[in-house]
């Protein structure tokens, strides 16, 4: 009988902050510039050079922190992270080391170990055939990356599968998007991810040997490259080897995992206090100033409009992930006496038309007078088909849809004569259909109600139809 | 000219007495053709002089390692061989362009600040203007030899462990640390970042307050400079009324020449003659500060000469075929041997396994000498002892011997890892060969030790014209 494991996921993504300069120089941030126009004496690491830490991205670090639940260090420091790279302009990196700048937190199922900041590497461009540094015929560097402020947020390995992974990241990179402190966008790196992975059998509780996935960058990436990983782990242990902790590179592409180190090759980065730079000191301004900049989250929002507003889950995570139309939402569903389930169905068409980027607040529709068309459904004046053409109507005009309704003669028929008179005009057009009905098929008659509906131009309530037929047809 | 203090000679200009560009030529010519090997390179012209700044046409001769844009800045190294930065350092800054003071030449210096005798230099050495066949001590050799050859009025320098206080003394002029932190480190070329320290050279006492009062100032391009809390004086004592001297036995006995000590020992006669009491006392931990230096500062500068690599700027050695090999031969054909046994000491001093042994072990020996010194302040003004065990050694005679090379730092480290101020002043001869009296206190008090070393000086009247007349 083979054992069952249970992948056990830890993941450490880089976040590009969103700063105007970068992390130790005055330098703007670059996007896509000329190679090495973003460059000066610091962030080239030229001799008798210091860096100075950016205020800014101090602060996004701790909103980040808060907003992750994290205790920000009263006192934190960077240290050197010593290694020989030409992506690295001095030798070594500034980053945070044993005390970092934001400790402990959760965000959803996930615990949150730290967040620290850093400054990212240049970039290095191979010339050559394969783009890779092997076989290579030159390299290039371009500095404009270097010195790019970076926060690291490590978890705890609390993830079991890919698919929670991914769907983490995606919630984590919402979060830090609301945030405001990065673009985390993976194809373009401002969000990376690297994932440590092991496997244990299934109810135990000893973890097994991990190794370190690194850059993956996409979301389709990190759920395969986890999911080869968690394959390539199972398949070790069935066949009686063992794990060994390495870091590996997926390749997308082919799907194959290869090794770039092992534990034996490991750097010695010679991790010493940056005596260069003051520690980190948050003072009282600071924190309130971070605090007051935190806008409501997508795991809160989500929550609270499913508690307080009692819609779907499915509804109230697509306005959590979309701020704009949850806010939108929220004025229509007190403009509307608090009918939130209906303030999110049309909430919900009106994005279908104007699409899931656009803004609400700077559409034709005002929320007053999208509650007022959802009130006119719930109150059976409109039928839920009319309060469609309606909506078109107010996308284009921005009228009132009591006026709409009124001019386009889409209100339900009040006056059961007029009804009356068109349902026993149909009945005299089918003789076959009510033929099939009176001889004891009644969902034949089905097929009267379509005639009737466009007679009446959708006007006519369904239920009134069907009990005016039952009537005139005496069944 | 040549007697005029650096001091006298600004007054002089300013009120129309000595003309600037005369003066400035002067050294100009006097430094073009220095015998000691003191320079790397001498300005051709004087620059436009602003006669209303208070250092206008005094010329300043400044050591290598610091920044001058668009003028060679080597620190002595062949790895920076003619490399020209492209901005000017903080304090040298405040002495041209907002002081006045005339750029006259970059001095010879141990290749990155490491070394006591300026003979670590990619630029040969430097000689003693007392007497040519010995050392001027260093590692800022060249801007001590320039003040004691008159070949400058005076100079700015660096100081790690000692490379003011020593090379000052031992070439017979004023040398100043002042506390870490007083003056921004933002363009030095750095040797080990939280020990180095900027501070003048100069004739004497009231010249080096001059010059340091135009340096100090935080910068907001180094967090880790605070300036002053008050202006510097200009000091006016003369005499040490009430003032409470403690002198280490730890720093002022086993192991100071016997020449040495007895300058020493006369001094402090003197200093009682002038109003101070004089105490024998204790830090103990004081004997260790070599150790801890001689751990902190390679660590440090192990990763700050990192970025030597040749790829960027300076020297590259020519003909690898592999990015290691680049790597491995510039630094191989660019750095001397000192460096490189620095680089290996520190690195292994960090790397994993022997950082809490080495590294974190010498720290914490630093942090106790620093205590060691706050226990002293209770009982005293200023800690006393000789600048250097010995006078100025001979060209080549410990340049094998690294250990009894680094025992000339011995009374001047402790105050670097307390990051401290501390003075050398002229104190006699020795052998016919200049000693050092140095005046240490609190972080911060450099108008007080100012005001010591004046009465001091005043009392002790050495005639520094000698070395050059
Ligand atoms: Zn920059």
């Amino acid at each position: 009988m083979s054992t069952e494991y249970e992948p056990v996921i830890g993941l450490e993504i880089h976040v590009q902050l969103k700063t105007r300069t970068k992390m130790f120089c005055g330098c703007e941030l670059s996007f896509g510039e000329e190679p090495n126009t973003r460059t000066c004496p610091i962030c080239l690491g030229l001799p008798g050079t210091l860096p100075v830490t950016n205020a800014q991205a101090v602060q996004y670090g701790i909103m980040m922190g808060l907003a992750l639940g994290c205790e920000i260090a009263p006192r934190s420091i960077f240290h050197r992270k010593n290694y020989f790279y030409p992506d690295l302009a001095k030798g070594y990196q500034i980053s945070q080391y044993d005390i970092p700048l934001c400790l402990g937190g959760r965000l959803g199922d996930v615990r949150i170990h730290r967040i620290h900041l850093e400054e990212d590497a240049a970039k290095l461009v191979h010339v050559g055939a394969s783009g890779r540094i092997h076989g290579s015929e030159a390299s290039v560097v371009d500095y404009n990356r270097g010195g790019t402020p970076l926060a690291e947020i490590v978890t705890e390995p609390d993830l079991r599968s890919a698919e929670q992974a991914r769907d983490w990241l995606q919630l984590l990179r919402e979060t830090l998007r609301q945030l405001g402190v990065s673009d985390v966008n993976m194809e373009e790196g401002s969000l990376r991810c690297d994932a440590n992975v092991s496997i244990r059998p299934k109810g135990t509780h000893a973890l097994g040997t991990k190794t370190e996935l690194k850059n993956m960058n996409s979301f389709r990436y990190v759920m395969q490259g986890i999911n080869a990983e968690i394959a390539r782990q199972t398949a070790l242990l069935e066949s009686g080897e063992s794990v060994t902790q390495e870091t590996l590179h997926f390749d997308p592409v082919s799907g194959r995992i290869s090794s770039l180190r092992s534990k034996e090759e490991a750097h010695d980065y010679r991790y010493f206090p940056e005596p260069d730079l003051v520690p980190i000191v948050p003072t009282p301004e600071m924190m309130a100033a971070a605090e007051a900049a935190i806008p409501e989250l997508p795991a809160d929002r989500e929550a609270r409009y499913e508690s307080d507003f009692g819609i779907p889950t499915d509804t109230a995570h697509l306005f959590a992930y979309e701020p704009t139309w949850g806010t939108y939402f929220e004025r229509v569903a007190v403009e509307g006496n608090r009918d939130a389930k209906a303030a999110a169905i049309w909430v919900t068409e009106l994005r279908t038309r104007l699409g899931a980027d656009a803004d609400p607040h700077k559409s034709a529709v005002v929320p007053a007078q999208l509650a007022a068309l959802a009130a006119l459904v719930a109150a059976k004046k409109v039928t839920a088909g009319s309060a469609r053409t309606v909506l078109d109507k107010m996308v284009e005009t921005g009228d009132h849809p009591d006026r709409i309704a009124e001019a386009e003669g889409l209100t339900v028929m009040e006056d059961s004569g007029e009804l009356s008179q068109i349902v026993a005009k149909v009945i005299s057009e089918n003789p076959d259909v009510v033929e099939k009905v009176r001889g004891g098929n009644a969902k034949a008659m089905g097929a009267l109600v379509g005639p009737i509906m466009r007679e009446t131009k959708g006007r006519a309530d369904g239920g009134e139809v069907n009990r005016l037929l039952r009537e005139q047809l005496g069944v | 000219m040549i007697e005029l203090t650096a001091k006298q000679a600004a007054d002089a200009i300013r009120s129309g007495d000595l003309d600037a560009n005369e003066y400035f030529e002067f050294y100009r010519q006097r430094a073009a053709s220095d015998p000691y090997n003191s320079y790397t390179w001498v300005a051709e012209k004087a620059p436009e002089i602003d006669t209303r700044k208070p250092f206008a046409g005094v010329p300043i001769a400044i050591k290598d390692l610091f920044c001058t844009e668009g003028i060679p800045s080597q620190a002595g190294s062949k790895i920076l061989e003619d490399y020209r930065p492209p901005y000017t350092a903080t304090s040298v800054d405040r002495l041209t362009t907002h002081a006045g003071g005339t750029l006259l030449g970059k001095t010879n210096q141990d290749e990155f600040a490491m070394g006591s005798s300026t003979e670590n230099s990619a630029y040969g050495p430097t000689l003693n203007p007392w007497d040519t066949s010995r050392v001027p001590g260093g590692s800022s050799g060249g801007s001590a030899a320039v003040v004691a050859g008159a070949t400058a009025p005076w100079s700015i320098g660096t100081d790690t462990g000692g490379s003011i206080r020593q090379p000052a003394a031992l070439t017979g002029i004023v040398g100043l640390k002042p506390t870490y932190g007083a003056i921004s480190r933002y363009g030095m070329i750095a040797f080990a970042s939280s020990l180095d320290q900027a501070g003048p050279f100069t004739r004497d006492v009231t010249d080096s307050a001059m010059l340091l009062s135009a340096m100090v100032g935080a910068d907001p391009c180094d967090q880790t400079s605070l300036g002053l809390p008050e202006p510097v004086r200009i000091p006016t004592a003369n005499d040490l009324k009430g003032i409470r001297l403690g002198v280490p036995e730890e720093l002022a006995g086993e192991g100071i020449e016997d020449g040495v000590l007895k300058a020493f020992n006369d001094t402090l006669e003197l200093a009682k003659s002038l109003g101070a009491t004089v105490e024998t006392t204790h830090l103990p931990h004081a004997p260790h500060g070599l150790a801890a230096y001689y751990l902190i500062a390679p660590a440090e500068c192990s990763s700050n000469l990192a970025r030597y690599d040749g790829v960027r700027y300076g020297f590259r050695k020519s003909g690898a075929s592999t990015l290691i090999d680049m790597y491995t031969q510039t630094r191989e054909a660019g750095f001397g041997a000192e460096v490189k046994r620095r680089i290996m000491l520190g690195t292994y001093a960090l790397s994993s396994g022997y950082y809490d042994a080495y590294y974190g072990r010498a720290q914490k020996v630093r942090t106790l000498i620093s205590q060691d010194f706050k226990n002293a302040w209770d009982k005293f003004d200023f800690i006393v002892t000789p600048t250097a065990p010995g006078v100025a050694f001979e060209l080549g005679s410990k340049t094998a011997d690294p250990l009894a090379m680094y025992l000339n730092d011995f009374c001047t480290v402790p105050m670097s890892l307390a990051g401290i101020p501390a003075i050398s002043i002229p104190n006699g001869l020795s052998e016919g060969l200049p000693v050092g009296f140095q005046i240490a206190g609190p972080a911060f008090s450099e108008n007080r030790i100012l005001d010591a070393a004046l009465a001091l000086e005043k009392a002790i009247g050495f005639d520094a014209s000698k070395a050059y007349a």
